[in-house]
């Protein structure tokens, strides 16, 4: 039976809930599904973390178990994480391409000299093509893939979770925890000077993105999206003209040359929507636009628009939340 | 200081593209099985990749402190690239290797081409590119440069400053060429990671980097009179992959939306849109 390994990512601890749709998607093939968990050494892997992998069905949890040191690594973890995927003689590596992802999968990629498709909303695993954006999001790509290994990085809510209950065995693998003298880690900074706030979600695993362009005017008038972004556990996007204006930080622009999102819904606040924007936030399930103008580009692909002042619609909507 | 910035010959992204079927012209050569399947017309504005501006951007920047550097371009493309690489000598870049062919390849090929290029030119003390291309969007090439020269890797990066020596209290910016490289990059949401770099290493350049400026009118004619060097893809020497990745299929992503206004005051405009967001998207309960 084909193995499939699949690189989850956990923050403090906890499994991001965006890697179950890779769980499902996994399973497609009726294939052996092992999850890679990187973890302190010292850290136990919290149960909850278990039974959420057995939940949404795995077969095999490997536990990669790094001094505390490395966990800030990439390089070594990139290292280990291919060690252990040949050991257990798995050929079809996933994993999300989340910025995290985008870190280690292509690491990962480079190490075993093996093709790797990024950002991929689906993939058929029989064949080894997986869809993705290209061309600014103009177009949608089958890339197949050929090789001894092959790596796919899945877009972040791209595959809709299904519960697959199981029992999973448990596999060792002891890391070598070796730092390389030519790349080490000094700091990490959660966000400040940045420009990062304590908003805690990121743009491209938020299911709801509320966004501002030029049409907020100010950066004072940005303080309406967070309010009701908190109110709809929603990240806060913004188009380029915004950040570029100052208003918000560049970590919160959408488009081609910020991030690019599948939220299940885009609320676009004063965003004409320009071919740019559109690249990074196009495949979202459901527009909703917000503009004093009609005669725009996001009224004309949006789901459903309101023609108004976005100052007055959208604290009421923080109000009826 | 050696600064090579591999930078990307990519479509405008304001244009529209057309899709073309490649099958007739890849019945050549020796990999015809493994060809793109699919490409655009070319018929469109082609420039620099927004990425690689930064990456370039940067280069610059590191030449002002260390005068002593040089740029070098390096592009793949038919002869039309060169006009990018122009772009990226106006901008800063001392001469540029264009090396030339007349197909896409994958990052795999694309890696080993641009190691081979690089290697015959010169000694490398950072390679920049860009995070990734607006065009095929993969986000790996750095990596396998990076693998295939065993140098260091940073992607996304929003900060780089060289410094000399390998770790002590003389690591100041000085005269000497430095010997490791301090670069920041962003991990997601403005979080960011710190990471010190032992030279040679590449870095590729994120949106947070740097602010490129337009190049002005002198700088323009300064780049035209710069040196270009053609290679030919099929003259640079390499092993050959065991992997590869090709399109086998392209379509436009069209939109089927049908836009439905919403009307009323701002309060029963908010009230329809809770309803919408409860009822039919199913995100807030």
């Amino acid at each position: 039976m084909k193995k499939i390994g699949i690189i989850i990512e956990a923050e403090n601890g906890q499994i991001k809930e965006t890697n179950y749709g890779v769980i499902t998607l996994a399973q497609q093939d009726d294939a052996q599904v092992y999850a890679f968990i990187l973890t302190g050494v010292d850290d136990e892997i919290n149960e909850g973390v278990k039974e959420n992998l057995a939940a949404w069905g795995v077969h095999g949890i490997v536990e990669m178990g790094f001094q505390a040191h490395v966990m800030e690594n990439p390089m070594v973890q990139a290292k280990n994480l291919v060690a252990a995927v040949k050991k257990m003689d798995i050929h079809t590596i996933l994993g999300l391409s989340s910025a995290w992802g985008k870190d280690i999968i292509p690491r990962m990629a480079a190490l075993l000299d093996a093709p790797l498709v990024m950002d991929c909303m689906d993939v058929d695993l029989k064949n080894n093509v997986a869809r993705t954006t290209q061309y600014s999001g103009k177009a949608i790509a089958s890339i197949q893939v050929r090789g001894e290994f092959v790596l796919f990085g899945i877009r972040p809510n791209a595959v809709q979770p299904l519960p697959c209950p199981s029992e999973p065995e448990y596999l060792p693998f002891t890391v070598d925890n070796a730092m390389p003298d030519n790349f080490k880690v000094l700091s990490r900074d959660y966000g400040g000077q940045s420009g990062a706030d304590d908003q805690g979600i990121n743009l491209p695993e938020a299911e709801i993105i509320i966004a501002g362009g030029r049409g907020m005017k100010n950066k004072e008038n940005f303080s309406v999206l967070f309010d009701c972004a908190e109110k709809m556990n929603a990240a806060v996007g913004a188009s380029r003209v915004a950040v570029d204006l100052g208003w918000i930080p560049y970590a919160h622009q959408v488009g081609q040359t910020g991030e690019k999102v599948s939220p299940l819904v885009y609320i676009a606040c004063g965003i004409s929507g320009s071919i740019q924007h559109f690249a990074g936030m196009k495949t979202a399930k459901m527009i909703i636009a917000v503009n004093s103008e009609e005669n725009t580009a996001i009224v004309a692909n949006s789901d459903y628009y309101v023609i108004g002042d976005l100052m007055e619609i959208i604290p009421e909507l923080t109000k009826q939340l | 200081m050696q600064i090579y910035v591999c930078i990307k010959h990519v479509p405008d992204s304001a244009a529209n593209i057309t899709i073309r079927d490649n099958n007739d012209q890849n019945n050549h050569g020796q990999d015809n099985n493994e060809g793109d399947k699919y490409g655009i017309g070319e018929n469109i504005a082609f420039l620099l990749n927004p990425f690689d501006e930064h990456a370039v951007t940067e280069a610059a920047a590191l030449k002002k402190e260390y005068k002593e550097s040089e740029i070098i371009a390096v592009c793949f493309g038919k002869k039309d690239a060169e006009k990018t690489i122009r772009s990226a000598m106006a901008m800063g870049a001392d001469r540029g290797i264009l090396i030339l062919t007349d197909r896409g390849h994958d990052s795999i090929t694309t890696a080993r081409a641009l190691k081979a290029a690089i290697e015959q030119d010169g000694n490398p003390d950072i390679i920049f590119t860009g995070k990734e291309s607006i065009d095929a969007e993969g986000m790996q090439t750095m990596f396998r440069l990076g693998a295939l020269f065993d140098f260091p890797v940073v992607t996304n990066a929003v900060s780089v400053k060289a410094v000399t020596g390998h770790g002590g209290p003389d690591d100041t910016p000085g005269k000497v060429g430095p010997g490791r490289a301090i670069v920041e990059y962003d991990l997601g949401g403005g979080k960011t990671r710190t990471c010190d770099l032992g030279l040679p290493c590449v870095i590729a350049a994120g949106r947070g980097l740097n602010t490129p400026a337009y190049p002005t009118f002198p700088d323009v004619v300064k780049a035209r009179k710069k040196p270009v060097h053609l290679l030919d893809f099929t003259d640079l020497t390499f092993d050959q992959p065991l992997g590869s990745a090709f399109t086998v299929g392209l379509e436009p992503l069209v939109q089927k939306r049908s836009p439905k206004e919403i009307k009323g005051s701002p309060e029963e405009i908010a009230v329809t849109l809770v309803t919408i967001l409860k009822n039919e998207a199913k995100v807030i309960s």
